[in-house]
């Protein structure tokens, strides 16, 4: 789960982390109140679910209050593309406003998994304010890792030893562990996916401080972080995923005109593969899960159906303890319900294979049934031409 | 021989008052598996279709010789439940969970590590011996006995796999859902070895998908050790970047993790890559005709193919 750049350093401030001193404007008028708070120089980003905002217009420094309520007006609503967000770009509905700071140094640091090892890593870097893959691919040997024990977690020596390479000496030495210390206590009983700094700047007063923060929730944690749900900003996620979510679906909306419709997540991805084999596009990823009942058929359908590049569903479901009458139930139903008349292929394999095979040729529906997943995929294309 | 499970195995089922933990209880023990006894904190000393259900896993182990467990507590305790297993001394653990926090599983996966009990999962759909024992949720019948070791991250993807490969008449000596989370016990090359050793198996299909670096580091380790020929698909090589496809590994960050990539490094290891999820069963063939091996395991394979 994402969260915005303003909501990160909340958490980061809630553990000691030095901010900049801010404000989140949701109107331009705010931006300019908020500017007035700072002095009237400060800097105003835009707040998206993703980075590559200053290079696309996303960041400005401003020096009056006036300015800051100009840029706000232009940002707010906008769509902003990054190098991150993909062509569509994400909508601009909140701004933060901070103070401007004197720079000294910047660094990079996180906190993230490291799937190889199966331990959590800290990473750190002298190369602040980058694009830290970058770094990792010019210059690895700027780049200082550190695994963390599962048992003991950070230990204040292994902090000042990163501390100590990035070359920071004396009291901002000393800082500098403190914040590694509480970084990995924010990482750990907040369950982050990942917890990024960059940059993490000493200022020309000498004070450490987080200048950008970025902050993902393990989705398996939010179950108990019961504040988490709230902190979600929906004008960031696409419509169509928001609505799968409340059923327990995983969907995913890709450009094409294929309504997929999967049980099991490899098989869904590997759906998504053959329809390109055969020559057609898929409109979407979605896994109904392991119980693939006629209520979640029915709200996957209607899901895939309000994306209206789709002209044609195919279904692919591999039922293991389900049956496949059961299933041709399901999906009958289902369609029915939500009135579709677009063109359906069913590739249903496991037990009762047969029976299912015939409900659904007699169904009334517009549907054909695959022999195997190869037929079946050749089928869909074929309909949709 | 087989791998992990066969019919002497005795399996307890943590879990086993829930909903999903009674119905594939029932559905293992319907496939042949002997299920000795069950665990639930609090319900110890009922009997649930026949089953005693114990308070510990401990308890059930004294008293009924268990030595696998199959997992079905829900994600808040799973974790807990699998380093439960491991302390009660069990040889296997399998985990069907899905929805165990990340950080949970840290100090699980390193408590396990060199210890005797071995972990499937989490978010796996089990374990199987075919004709022998099943430990999970996959559809038993679809399964045949044979020599083909099958290795997985996916559920229903699997079932497509060993379907087409029993279509073709190559049987499974043992299939290993290893799971979709970014954290899991056995490995694909834990696996591997296993399969390596196993005088019944005589080569192995390995079914991959995007994210982490699992499939590169069997690779490797193929090329280097493995004496029997493997076949493989990777699904996800139409998945977009840094989205999360459903599994909660399966996710591609910072350009790592594709599938392309997998699929050049095992085919530079001498894995023979299935291009369509429709040629999996006729990719393990391809390989176990490149070395040799298609008569031992099974002799109507080649007839068949003669027939087409």
């Amino acid at each position: 789960m994402n969260i915005h750049e303003y909501q990160a350093k909340e958490i980061l401030n809630s553990y000691g982390i030095p901010i900049p001193r801010g404000r989140v404007a949701l109107t331009s008028d705010q931006v300019e109140r908020a500017a007035k708070m700072m002095g009237g120089r400060c800097v105003v980003k835009a707040q998206i679910y993703a980075g590559g905002r200053g290079k696309a217009g996303g960041v400005k420094l401003v020096h009056y209050p006036e300015q800051a309520q100009e840029y706000g007006k232009e940002l707010f609503g906008r769509t902003l593309v990054t190098n991150q967000t993909g062509p569509q770009g994400l909508r601009v509905r909140r701004i933060l406003v901070e103070e401007a700071v004197e720079i000294a140094r910047e660094f990079y640091l996180s906190i993230t998994l490291d799937r190889e090892s199966s331990r959590y890593i800290l990473i750190a870097s002298a190369e602040g304010g980058m694009d830290i893959e970058e770094v990792a691919n010019k210059s690895p040997e700027k780049i200082h890792t550190l695994a963390i024990d599962p048992f003991t977690g950070m230990r204040p020596y292994q902090a000042r030893k990163i501390a100590l390479a990035l070359g920071l000496i004396g009291t901002v030495c000393e800082d500098c562990v403190e914040l590694i210390m509480n970084l990995y206590r924010a990482c750990q009983e907040k369950d982050c996916a990942l917890i990024e700094i960059n940059p993490l700047v000493v200022t020309k007063a000498g004070w450490l401080m987080a200048m950008d923060a970025k902050i993902t929730f393990d989705d398996n944690a939010i179950y108990r972080h019961r504040e988490y749900p709230d902190m979600m900003d929906y004008s960031q996620l696409d419509p169509l995923e928001i609505n799968a979510g409340k059923y327990d679906l995983a969907y995913i909306k890709l450009n094409g005109s294929i309504g997929c419709l999967v049980n099991g997540a490899g098989l869904a991805m590997a759906t998504l593969d053959v329809l390109k084999e055969f020559g057609g596009e898929p409109a979407n990823f979605l896994d109904v899960g392991g119980g693939a009942t006629r209520e979640k058929v029915a709200e996957a359908f209607k899901i895939i159906l309000q994306d209206h590049d789709v002209k044609g569903i195919f279904v692919n479901i591999f039922g293991g303890i389900m049956r496949c009458d059961v299933i041709a139930h399901g999906i009958i139903e289902a369609a029915s319900e939500v009135n579709c008349t677009l063109p359906i292929v069913v590739r249903m394999d496991g037990s009762k294979v047969e029976e299912g095979k015939t409900l659904l040729r007699e169904s009334g529906l517009n549907v054909q049934v695959g022999d195997n997943l190869g037929d079946a995929a050749a089928r869909i294309v074929k309909m949709l031409g | 021989m087989s791998i992990l499970l066969n019919k002497h195995s005795r399996i307890l089922v943590q879990g086993i008052t829930g909903r999903s933990g009674l119905f594939h209880t029932q559905q293992c023990r319907e496939y042949g598996a002997n299920i000795v006894a069950g665990v639930t904190p609090g319900k110890g000393g009922i009997h649930i279709e026949g089953i005693p259900v114990f308070n510990t896993v401990a308890e059930a182990v004294k008293y009924t010789d268990a030595n696998v467990s199959m997992i079905f507590v829900p994600p808040p305790g799973a974790a807990d439940a699998i380093l439960e297993a491991a302390d009660a001394g069990l040889e296997l653990a399998v985990c069907i969970t899905e929805g165990i926090p990340v950080r949970d599983m840290v100090p699980v996966k390193a408590m396990l590590q060199g210890g005797k009990t071995r972990l499937v999962g989490p978010n796996c759909p089990g374990v199987i011996t075919p004709g022998e024992c099943k430990v999970g949720i996959m559809p038993g019948h679809i399964h045949k006995k044979g020599k083909i070791g099958v290795v997985s991250r996916s559920g229903t993807l699997t079932y497509e796999a060993v379907k087409q490969l029993t279509d073709m008449g190559l049987g499974q000596s043992t299939c290993v859902g290893i799971g979709g989370d970014p954290i899991i016990g056995m490995h694909f090359i834990d696996v591997l070895q296993l399969f390596n050793e196993d005088q019944d198996t005589e080569g192995v299909f390995m079914i991959g998908e995007i994210g982490g670096g699992a499939e590169e580091a069997a690779a490797e380790w193929i090329r280097n050790n493995m004496k029997k020929p493997v076949a493989a698909f990777i699904a996800g090589v139409t998945a977009p970047q840094g989205k999360r496809m459903g599994h909660a590994g399966a996710i591609i960050t910072g350009g790592k993790g594709k599938a392309e990539d997998k699929i050049r490094t095992l085919n530079e290891c001498g894995v023979t890559v299935s291009s369509s999820p429709t040629r999996m069963g006729e990719s393990m063939l391809e390989a176990l005709k490149a070395s040799d091996r298609v008569t031992k395991v099974a002799s109507n394979v080649v007839a068949k193919k003669i027939k087409k």
